[in-house]
């Protein structure tokens, strides 16, 4: 019986590895994303013959493993959990921590390192990983002997997911893993340099309440943070109250009900004509949670010129980083609304006429695309599976045209369902990231919408939904193209399609079908429709092949280096 | 403009390096690097002397130096009335022609003479970097051999005087 068999290769002395698989049972891991190598043999073996409930997926590669992990905690706000050898085990990972670096997502990365016998010695599979992950990590450690490992899980774990959140590498010798452990550290964590404000300044937040009042043009801007935060209902009974409009950073979709008739769309580089036009002309911008990033502010120098700016942000660091802040606020988005819904007076003059304006510009200004008689465009699919599931999935993109296309179009209703690559825009990160979702939320219809091009970067996942039957869908919106590159070289390179088109590409249902995964090609807009519902009700993966226009440009858009008051692609061309 | 900024921190290994990167990659330009222990066990402190643009931009430095985990402390210095020291030890080309003449020259600075060889001769000098470039630039025509400098270090005076009165104290505008 393997209950017996576990027991038995149990040595009589705990190791570093043990106590390690110890500590995090103890932080409450359910899941942990990982591929094992040389350094991080002890940790498995410790995994091995450990009883504890976490399961371990074995992904195709370690870059699939650190994604799934940020889908894991994009979803969960619970820090994702990655383990990984050392040297290229470790290297592999490198993109997902600057991805969850720059999306502020947590994670708690372990690596295996070489024995501290030959540390500093080029040894086999050596890579200085403290070195390589300190630019991109919000902490790391290098665990210096197994007495440490429960402090420094701890703390890893509640550095990972206090204040703004980030990835946290703990990088683990083998020998320390191997080696029995006779005594450890069982301490809490200590943390002097670490104490994130998390409530706001309630005379910050008066001044806030006082500006509100005065307003005239107030608009709400949200970013991820609330979604950290939880903060959306609070948000949303503000914003009801004092009848004032809504924009989103892209990250900061579903935040706020996608529709509300209080929101305006997304702002920023694709964003709505109408949301960008009242970040120009609101004379009260309240940022919560956002890092007012140049996808979104596009040339500052136009960027909110008549409004005064209060900036909620659990960071300090980015309060006033690109843009002057005349209400600094620290705090954690969801303390800081629920203190301002503490302080709101009366609702100040309706701001009917701002709204009006609002309105009639939505009105004039919709989103468009051309519906060609043959053929189908991307957008128009987009438009059909958010239809066809009633918005009621979790959505993960990839990097590209698709990914704003989805933005654009998915019409999110509620926080925590929109799980992209912002700040690093990352290629190959949507299919992985949905396996993370999947198994972190088991009964939610989980979408990976991606374009030809990013989910070739990472599909040795399939494997991954065929050995749990996890009921991903698929879909690529196939253009043959590197969509958005070939976009850019349309407008700005005098179409010079260099290196952009990619006509040679494998049979995706075939692909699919080695998987033993259902694939289905839909090349029409009439075989969208009828199978599209069926097909992601299903309780099977299924990866869908969809084809769309090449020639599809994503609009409105705000042109490099100019104001977001700048749009082109405004009205139908 | 050239501002003094002190850190304490936890004497974790690669907190220099967490530092110095941080500096590098949010592009201030460090003029200078000290790090000594302090009158606690595994609290270090680093006085950086660096150039940034604006008070823009020494904000974001002080507030990411801030976030760092191991960093406990960060002081900008350079607006207070502080007591700054620089140490250089010189070596410069010399025989015994030459080495009265040289001690003329060094006895202003309170430099003392700490090592001689049949052709060179060493000085060591400590205060402000003024004064060790002055003295530089007087030994300079005996033909400078080497020149080892600390870096800046400095932290405020016991007394700190009024607002108004800042500016006759500060080491650096
Ligand atoms: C890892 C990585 N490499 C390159 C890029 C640059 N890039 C941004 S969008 C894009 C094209 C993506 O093409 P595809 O995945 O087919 O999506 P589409 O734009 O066609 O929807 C490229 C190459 C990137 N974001 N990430």
């Amino acid at each position: 019986m393997k209950v017996e068999t576990k027991a038995d290769a149990r040595p009589a002395v705990k190791t570093g590895a043990d106590v390690l698989i110890e500590s995090l049972v103890n932080q409450e891991v359910d899941t942990i994303f990982g591929y094992p190598g040389g350094a991080v043999l002890p940790i498995y073996d410790a995994l091995y013959r450990s009883d504890a409930e976490f399961q371990h997926i074995l992904t195709r590669h370690e870059q699939g493993a650190i994604h799934a992990a940020e889908g894991y905690a994009r979803v969960t706000r619970r820090p994702g959990v990655v383990l990984a050898t050392s040297g290229p085990g470790a290297t592999n990972l490198v993109t997902g921590i600057a991805d969850a670096m720059m999306d502020s997502l947590p994670l708690v990365v372990l690596t295996g390192q070489v024995a501290t016998t030959v540390t500093g010695t080029d040894a086999f599979q050596e890579a200085d990983i403290m070195g390589i992950t300190t630019p991109i990590t919000k902490h790391n450690y290098q665990v210096q002997s197994a007495y440490e490992i429960p402090r420094i899980i701890k703390e890893a774990f509640h550095i990972a997911s206090t204040g703004r959140p980030g990835p946290v590498v703990v990088d683990i010798p083998k020998d320390i893993s191997a080696n029995p452990c006779f005594d450890t550290d069982e301490a809490p964590f200590h943390l002097p340099g670490y104490q994130p404000t998390i409530n706001p300044n309630p005379l910050q937040i008066k001044k806030l309440c006082d500006a509100v009042q005065k307003a005239k043009k107030p608009l709400i801007l949200t970013g991820a943070g609330v979604l950290h935060g939880g903060g959306s209902d609070v948000l949303q009974d503000i914003a009801e109250a004092f009848q004032i409009p809504v924009t989103s950073t892209l990250l900061g979709l579903g935040a706020f009900p996608g529709d509300h008739e209080l929101f305006l769309g997304m702002a920023g580089m694709h964003g709505t004509y109408t949301s960008n036009m009242a970040i120009t002309e609101c004379d009260l911008l309240i940022n919560v949670g956002a890092r007012f990033d140049d996808r979104l502010t596009g040339n500052l120098e136009h960027f909110a010129k008549n409004a005064v700016v209060a900036h909620i942000d659990i960071d300090p660091a980015e309060i006033g980083k690109n843009v002057h802040t005349h209400i600094p606020i620290v705090s954690d988005a969801g303390a800081a609304l629920k203190e301002w819904k503490r302080q709101m007076k009366e609702g100040p003059d309706a701001h009917e006429s701002w709204l009006a304006e609002l309105h009639e510009s939505i009105k004039e200004n919709p989103l468009w695309f051309n519906n060609p008689p043959e053929g189908m465009v991307a957008q128009w699919a987009v438009k059909h599976i958010y239809e066809a599931t009633d918005g009621d999935a979790i959505v993960t993109t990839d990097v590209g045209q698709h990914q704003m296309w989805a933005a654009q179009y998915f019409q999110f209703k509620r926080p925590d369902r929109w799980v992209t690559s912002g700040g690093l825009g990352t290629m190959g990160f949507g299919f992985p990231a949905a396996i993370g979702c999947q198994l972190a939320k088991p009964d939610e219809k989980v979408i990976a919408l991606v374009g030809d091009g990013g989910f070739q970067m990472t599909l040795q996942e399939l494997s991954v939904l065929q050995e749990r039957n996890l009921p991903v869908k698929i879909v690529i919106l196939n253009n043959q193209a590197l969509g958005m590159v070939r976009q850019w070289q349309e407008e700005f390179y005098e179409e010079r399609y260099s290196e952009s088109l990619v006509a040679c590409q494998p049979d995706f249902v075939k692909l699919a079908e080695a998987y033993s995964i259902r694939g289905v090609k839909l090349e029409t807009r009439e075989e969208f429709e009828s199978s599209i519902k069926g097909l992601l009700e299903s309780d099977e993966p299924v990866l869908i092949d969809a084809r769309v226009i090449q020639q599809e440009n994503v609009f409105p858009m705000v042109p490099p280096g100019r104001g977001i008051n700048d749009m082109v692609g405004v009205k139908p061309r | 403009m050239k501002r003094i900024v002190t850190l304490v921190v936890q004497n974790r290994s690669g907190v220099l390096n967490r530092v110095t990167g941080l500096m590098h990659k949010r592009q201030f330009n460090i003029e200078s690097i000290s790090v000594g222990r302090t009158e606690q066990d595994g609290i270090s402190k680093m006085t950086f002397v660096v150039d940034v643009e604006d008070h823009r931009k020494l904000e974001q430095l002080t507030k990411q130096l801030h976030k760092q985990i191991d960093v406990l402390k960060v002081t900008d210095l350079s607006e207070k009335a502080i007591v700054a020291r620089e140490l250089a030890m010189i070596k410069i080309v010399s025989n015994a022609s030459v080495r009265s003449e040289v001690q003329s020259i060094i006895e202003p600075f309170r430099a003392d003479v700490i090592d001689i060889s049949r052709d060179s001769l060493s000085v060591q000098v400590t205060g402000k970097p003024e004064k060790i470039e002055a003295l530089i630039d007087l030994l300079r025509p005996y033909g400078i051999k080497d020149i080892a400098r600390t870096g800046l270090t400095a932290f405020s005076r016991g007394q700190q005087p009024q607002a108004s009165e800042l500016t006759q104290f500060s080491l650096l505008k």
